[in-house]
C-alpha cells in the first residue's frame, strides 16, 4: 500500500487526554558467540561478504544444523536474568517463508516451545518510580543474510536495479525477548519503552552475552503499538514499527505511533493492521506491508534437531554464576558509598560505577573515588571524545593509582592542591602518584620547628587577629593558616597549622 | 572363482584385493566395462565417474603395494544414489532443479567410502528428491528393471538396485524414507537395509523427510550390506540425530547367521490381504525355512499399521514442504526466468523455475505439506499424524516383547510395468505399505530375495524388522535364510535373471 509522506497526527495532550497506548516490544539481539547458531562459521562484523559461509549456513542441500551450546547457555542466562522459568525441555520449530536473503526459505526459531517465559523487568523511570515490565517469552533463533540493493536512489528494494546478498550474517545466533502487552503506562508509554531498552541493553552487557550495538544492528527493536479509549479494556489494532534502532528513535517511535494512531481514531478512521518503517531523520513512521492475522508460518518442530532439555544442575550453575542485576547493583552501591540520587546518576551515566567499585576495592573513600575520576580525568576523555573508562585504559591509568593518590593526602603527604598536581602528573604519563609527587618534590613539611617557625612569625605580625583568637573568636584562624601556607609555599599541612596557631593561643 | 569379476560379491572382491590376486584397477575397469555394455538399456547411473572411480582405484594399489594397512573393503567399488551429495560429483537427486550442480562437499557417509579407499562409480538414477516406487519420476527417465526391461526396478532407489542386479557395482548406496531402499531389493532380487533411524548419518543427504530419511547399503548379498553398512554407519557430530552407541555387530551377525531359538513375529496386518499370491507363497516358504533352521514363529498384531500410509503422507509431505523450499534459484542449481515479465522479482524467479523444475510428484508432496501444515489445519493432519507415528511405536515395541525380529512380505506385488501406476497415485503409495512403518518409528529394516512369485517369474523380497538399535538381528535372520534358500535354489537367485548382453535391446529414450 502507498502512504502519503506525512501522516497526520495528533496533539500529545490530546492523545495522551483520550487514548490508553497498549505496547509490546520485541528486541532481537545477536549474542557475541564466536560461532554461529548452527554452523561453526565466524561471526565476526565488518568481514569480506560471504567469506564466513559453508554448506549449513547457505542452506545447500544435505547439509544440517548443530545447536550452539554456548548460545543456549547465553539464551538461559539471558531467561535467567529477566527472571523466566526456563523449560526443562523444548524444540525448534521452523518458520517457513520465502525470502531471499533466507538461505532455506526457513528460518530455524522456536514457536510454542521456547527456552524462556514468564519472566519479568524492572525498569527506573526519571520520576524515581519502577515500572515492571513483564517478559512474555525469550527464545533463541538464527538472523538471515542481508540483502543489498544496487541501483535505485534509496538503497531499497524499489527503484533497485538488482540485488546483492551477502550470507554472513545468516545463521549467526538471535534471541528474541517479547514483551507482554504493557498497559496502563499512559503518557510514560514513551519513556518506559525507552527505559526498558536501555535497562535490558545494560543487563545484557553484564551479562556478556552481545555487544547489544544498536547502531551496527547487534540489538534491533520492533515497536508494536495500538490505543484505546481511556476507559475501555479492548485492545485496538495494533502497528508494528521495525527496526528502530536508538534509545531516543525507540522513545520518539512511540510518541510519534501514538499520535499517529490518535489521529486516525479520532478522526473516527480505523488502524491498519501493518509494518511501520522508522525513520530516523523524521522522527516519522512510514507504511510497510499489510499484515494480515491469516499470515501462516506454518511453524512444526524442526525434525534436523533434538530437543533441548538443560539440566536442572547445568541451569541451578548458571542461576548462581548470574551478575548481580544492574539495577539491584546501583541500589547496592548507593547504599554502601552513601551517594545522592544526583551523584549516583552522574556516575552512571559517565559509565563509573565500575571504576569507582574497584577504586573503593582499592582502599579509596566513595567520595574520594567519585572526585578524583569524575574530575579532571573526566574533562581530559571528553576533550578527546571519548569516555572516562576507556580514556583511563589507553592512559593506563588504574583505579590503584586513584588509591595510592588517596591515600597520599589521607596519610598527609600531601594536601589537596598538591594531590591535584600529583594527579596531574600521573594524567600526563609521568607514573604513578608517588613517582609523580617525589619528582615534582611534592611533599608537606611534616619539621614541626620550621612550622612553629612560621607560626610564630605569622602570630608576630598579625596582632589584632592574635588578639581575636585569644578572645574566643577561633574562626579567625582561618586568616592565619592561609599566611602560614603563604610562608612556607604551601608545603604546610593546614590541620597541624591550626592546631599550633590555636594552642600558642591558649585555645587548644 | 569366475573370472567374470562383476559376478563377485564384495566380500570376494574384498579377500581377492587382500591378497593381490587382483588389483582395485582390473575391479573397477571390469565394473566400468559392464556398465557401458548393459547400462544403455538398464539405466541405472545418471553419471559415470570413470577418471574418478579409476583414479582413486590406483591410488588404492599403489598404498597397497607400499604395504600400507587397508580398509578391508579397499579398492571395492560402489554406487551412490544421486540424493547424496558427491564433492566434485554432479548431484542432482533425480530433479531438473538441481541440473549441473556440482557440490562443494562429501556426505559424511561419502567421506567414510572414500576414507576406506573404495571407488566410486558414479551416481545412481531414482525418483525425483527420492519421491516415488518405481524412478518412473525421474526428470532424467525411468530405470529398467534388469528382470525384465518393461518393467519397474522399483523405487526411489530404483538405479542403485538395478546396478546391483545388473552386476555394475558389487555395492550401492541407497536412501529410505518410506521403502525406497527395501522395495527396489524387493523388486530386483537384491538385499536392501534400513538402518535404525541416525544409524547412518544425514549428513550430505538431500533431505526428503528428515525425520524419516535414512541411508543403507543396497548389495546382493547379506554379508556385504553387513560389511558396507559397518563402513557407513556410526556417530556423526555433524547430524545431531546420530546415534553415538557403536555401529551394531552386524558382519559378526551375518557371518554367525544363526536363528536357533529367535522368535519370528509375523505382523497379521502386512500379510495376505492385497498381496499377491505368489509374493504370499514365497513368504511361507520363507518362514518355513527358518522354522527349520531353528526359530520360533509367533504372530502378532500391530493394529495401528493401518494408519501407517495415512500418516506417512501427511508427515512426508510437510517435511517435503519445508525442505524443498531452499530450491528457490538463488544460490545454485537451474535458474528460469518467468516469461514475458520484463523486470523479474525475485519471487518471481522463485516461482517459474520452481514450476519448471518440480516434477508433478514433488508438486504434489509440496502442496499436499503446505496444506498439512497450514494453520487451522496443522493439528488435524500434522498433530494426529504424529499421534499415529507414537501408536505405530508402542504397536513396534509391544510386538517386540514377544518376537526377536517382525517379518513380512516387502512388496504386496512384483515389479509392475512401465506406466502401470503412474496415473493412480495411491496405488503407487500402497507399494509402500509393509515398509513405511518401520520408517514413522524409526526400526530397522531389510529386504532379502525370497524366490520368484510362480505367476510371473519375477523376484520377491521378504522383509524382516528389528527393534531401534538391533540391525544385527536382521543379519543373523537374513544371512540363515539366504543360505538356506541359496542352497535350495541352487545358488543365488540372481543367476536365474535374463543375461543382458545376450539381447539386443533398446537404450530408454527421451533422456534429458
Ligand atoms: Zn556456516
Amino acid at each position: 500500500m502507498t502512504t502519503t509522506a506525512h501522516d497526520a497526527v495528533l496533539g500529545w495532550e490530546a492523545t495522551v487526554t483520550a487514548y490508553e497506548p497498549v505496547m509490546g516490544l520485541e528486541v532481537h539481539v545477536e549474542l557475541g558467540t564466536a560461532t554461529k547458531m548452527f554452523c561453526g562459521c565466524p561471526t565476526t562484523f565488518g568481514a569480506q561478504p560471504n567469506s564466513q559461509v559453508c554448506p549449513v549456513c547457505l542452506g545447500l542441500p544435505g547439509a544440517l544444523p548443530v545447536v550452539n551450546e554456548v548460545a543456549v547457555e547465553s539464551a538461559i542466562r539471558i531467561g535467567l536474568a529477566l527472571n523466566c522459568e526456563i523449560a526443562p525441555w523444548c524444540r525448534f520449530a521452523r518458520k517457513n517463508y520465502f525470502y531471499p536473503d533466507m538461505p532455506k526459505n526457513f528460518q530455524t526459531s522456536q514457536y510454542d516451545e521456547p527456552i524462556a517465559f514468564n519472566g519479568h523487568l524492572d525498569v527506573d523511570l526519571e520520576d524515581g518510580s519502577a515500572y515492571r515490565v513483564e517478559i512474555e517469552r525469550a527464545h533463541m533463533e538464527e538472523d538471515t543474510g542481508k540483502s543489498l540493493h544496487v541501483g535505485g536512489a534509496t538503497g531499497r528494494i524499489h527503484g533497485a536495479t538488482h540485488s546483492l546478498v551477502d550470507y554472513n550474517r545468516a545463521g549467526i545466533p538471535l534471541i528474541e525477548i517479547v514483551t507482554k502487552p504493557m498497559t496502563g503506562a499512559g503518557e510514560r508509554a514513551p519513556e518506559i519503552a525507552r527505559a526498558y531498552v536501555a535497562t535490558l541493553r545494560d543487563l545484557l552487557l553484564g551479562l556478556g552475552v552481545s555487544d547489544v550495538k544498536m547502531e551496527q544492528g547487534s540489538m534491533r527493536c520492533d515497536v508494536n503499538l495500538s490505543l484505546m479509549p481511556r476507559g475501555s479494556a479492548e485492545f485496538g489494532t495494533r502497528s508494528e514499527t521495525k527496526n528502530v534502532n536508538s534509545l531516543r528513535s525507540v522513545e520518539r517511535a512511540v510518541r510519534f505511533e501514538m499520535t499517529r494512531h490518535a489521529a486516525i481514531l479520532s478522526a473516527g478512521g480505523s488502524v491498519v493492521q501493518e509494518t511501520r518503517h522508522w525513520h530516523e531523520d523524521t522522527g516519522m513512521t512510514t507504511a510497510g506491508r499489510v499484515k494480515s492475522d491469516a499470515e501462516d508460518y506454518r511453524y512444526f518442530p524442526e525434525p534436523d534437531l533434538v530437543p533441548l532439555a538443560p539440566p536442572a544442575e547445568v541451569v541451578a550453575a548458571l542461576r548462581a554464576s548470574l551478575p548481580e542485576p544492574p539495577v539491584a547493583r546501583r541500589k547496592r552501591l548507593q547504599d554502601a558509598w552513601g551517594y545522592s540520587d544526583l551523584e549516583l546518576r552522574d556516575v552512571v551515566n559517565a559509565g563509573l560505577l565500575d571504576l569507582i567499585e574497584q577504586t573503593v576495592a582499592a582502599g579509596a573513600s566513595p567520595a574520594a573515588a567519585r572526585k578524583w575520576w569524575s574530575g579532571e580525568i573526566a574533562r581530559r576523555a571528553n576533550a578527546e571524545g571519548t569516555d572516562v573508562a576507556s580514556y583511563a585504559g589507553q592512559l593506563g591509568v588504574t583505579p590503584a593509582h586513584v588509591a595510592e593518590l588517596e591515600a597520599l593526602v589521607t596519610s598527609s603527604r600531601l594536601n589537596d592542591s598538591m594531590a591535584r598536581q600529583a594527579w596531574e602528573g600521573v594524567l600526563d604519563g609521568e607514573g604513578s602518584p608517588t613517582a609523580v609527587a617525589d619528582a615534582r618534590g611534592l611533599q608537606l613539611v611534616a619539621d614541626t620547628g620550621a612550622l612553629a617557625a612560621a607560626v610564630e612569625k605569622v602570630i608576630a605580625a598579625n596582632p589584632e587577629v592574635a588578639e581575636k583568637i585569644r578572645d574566643g573568636k577561633v574562626q579567625a584562624v582561618g586568616a592565619l593558616i592561609g599566611q602560614v601556607m603563604k610562608e612556607m609555599r604551601g608545603q604546610a599541612d593546614a590541620a597541624a597549622a591550626r592546631e599550633l596557631i590555636l594552642s600558642l593561643l591558649g585555645q587548644a | 572363482m569366475t573370472t567374470d569379476l562383476t559376478r563377485s560379491t564384495a566380500a570376494e572382491l574384498a579377500d581377492l584385493l587382500t591378497r593381490r590376486e587382483v588389483s582395485a584397477r582390473e575391479v573397477t575397469q571390469a565394473h566400468l566395462d559392464r556398465t557401458r555394455a548393459v547400462d544403455g538399456p538398464v539405466h541405472a547411473y545418471l553419471h559415470v565417474d570413470e577418471e574418478g572411480a579409476l583414479a582413486a582405484a590406483a591410488d588404492i594399489d599403489a598404498r597397497r603395494a607400499g604395504g600400507e594397512e587397508l580398509h578391508a573393503l579397499a579398492g571395492v567399488p560402489i554406487a551412490v544414489k544421486d540424493v547424496v551429495v558427491t564433492k566434485g560429483l554432479p548431484t542432482t537427486a533425480g530433479s531438473r532443479i538441481l541440473q549441473g550442480w556440482v557440490p562443494p562437499y562429501d556426505a559424511t557417509l561419502v567421506t567414510r567410502l572414500r576414507a576406506a579407499g573404495m571407488p566410486i562409480l558414479g551416481k545412481t538414477n531414482m525418483d525425483e528428491f527420492a519421491m516415488g516406487s518405481s524412478t518412473e519420476h525421474s526428470a532424467y527417465g525411468p530405470t529398467r528393471n534388469p528382470w525384465d526391461l518393461g518393467r519397474i526396478p522399483g523405487g526411489s532407489g530404483g538405479g542403485s538396485a538395478a546396478a546391483i542386479a545388473s552386476f555394475q557395482a558389487p555395492l550401492a548406496i541407497g536412501t529410505d524414507t518410506g521403502g525406497s531402499i527395501r522395495q527396489p531389493a524387493a523388486v530386483t532380487g537384491t538385499v536392501g537395509t534400513k538402518p535404525t533411524y541416525g544409524g547412518v548419518s544425514r549428513y550430505g543427504l538431500i533431505a526428503m523427510a528428515s525425520s524419516l530419511d535414512q541411508a543403507g547399503p543396497c548389495t546382493r548379498t547379506v554379508l556385504d550390506a553387513a560389511l558396507l553398512h559397518e563402513v557407513i554407519g556410526g556417530h556423526d557430530v555433524m547430524d545431531s540425530t546420530s546415534l553415538t552407541a557403536p555401529v551394531p555387530a552386524v558382519v559378526a551377525a551375518a557371518r554367525r547367521a544363526e536363528v536357533t531359538g529367535l522368535r519370528i513375529g509375523i505382523v497379521r496386518e502386512l500379510t495376505g490381504e492385497g498381496f499377491q499370491p505368489g509374493v504370499q507363497a514365497r513368504f511361507e516358504e520363507a518362514v518355513a525355512h527358518l522354522v527349520d533352521a531353528g526359530a520360533e514363529v509367533v504372530e502378532v498384531s500391530c493394529p495401528s499399521f493401518t494408519s501407517a500410509l495415512a500418516a506417512y503422507y501427511l508427515v512426508m509431505p510437510s517435511e517435503v514442504s519445508s525442505n524443498l523450499a531452499k530450491f528457490d534459484a538463488m544460490r545454485y542449481g537451474l535458474r528460469v526466468w518467468p516469461e514475458g515479465v520484463a523486470d523479474a522479482s525475485a519471487e518471481q524467479v522463485m516461482a517459474a523455475t520452481r514450476d519448471a523444475g518440480f516434477g508433478d510428484e514433488v508438486k504434489r508432496r509440496i502442496i499436499l505439506g503446505t496444506y498439512a501444515l497450514s494453520s487451522g489445519y496443522y493439528d488435524a493432519y500434522y498433530g494426529s499424524a504424529q499421534k499415529v507415528r507414537t501408536l505405530i511405536a508402542r504397536d513396534f515395541a509391544a510386538a517386540f516383547e514377544v518376537a526377536d525380529v517382525l517379518v513380512s512380505p516387502t512388496s504386496p506385488t512384483t515389479a509392475f510395468a512401465f506406466g502401470e501406476k503412474m496415473s493412480d497415485p495411491l496405488s503407487m503409495y500402497m507399494q509402500d505399505i509393509a515398509t513405511i512403518p518401520a520408517n514413522l518409528a524409526g526400526v530397522p529394516g531389510m529386504s532379502v530375495p525370497s524366490g520368484l512369485a510362480d505367476e510371473d517369474g519375477l523376484p520377491v523380497g521378504f522383509q524382516i524388522l528389528a527393534p531401534a538399535m538391533a540391525d544385527e538381528r536382521l543379519y543373523a535372520v537374513g544371512a540363515a535364510l539366504e543360505a538356506r534358500l541359496t542352497a535350495a535354489w541352487g545358488g543365488p537367485l540372481l543367476a536365474r535373471a535374463q543375461d543382458l548382453t545376450a539381447q539386443s535391446i533398446a537404450p530408454t529414450e527421451a533422456l534429458s
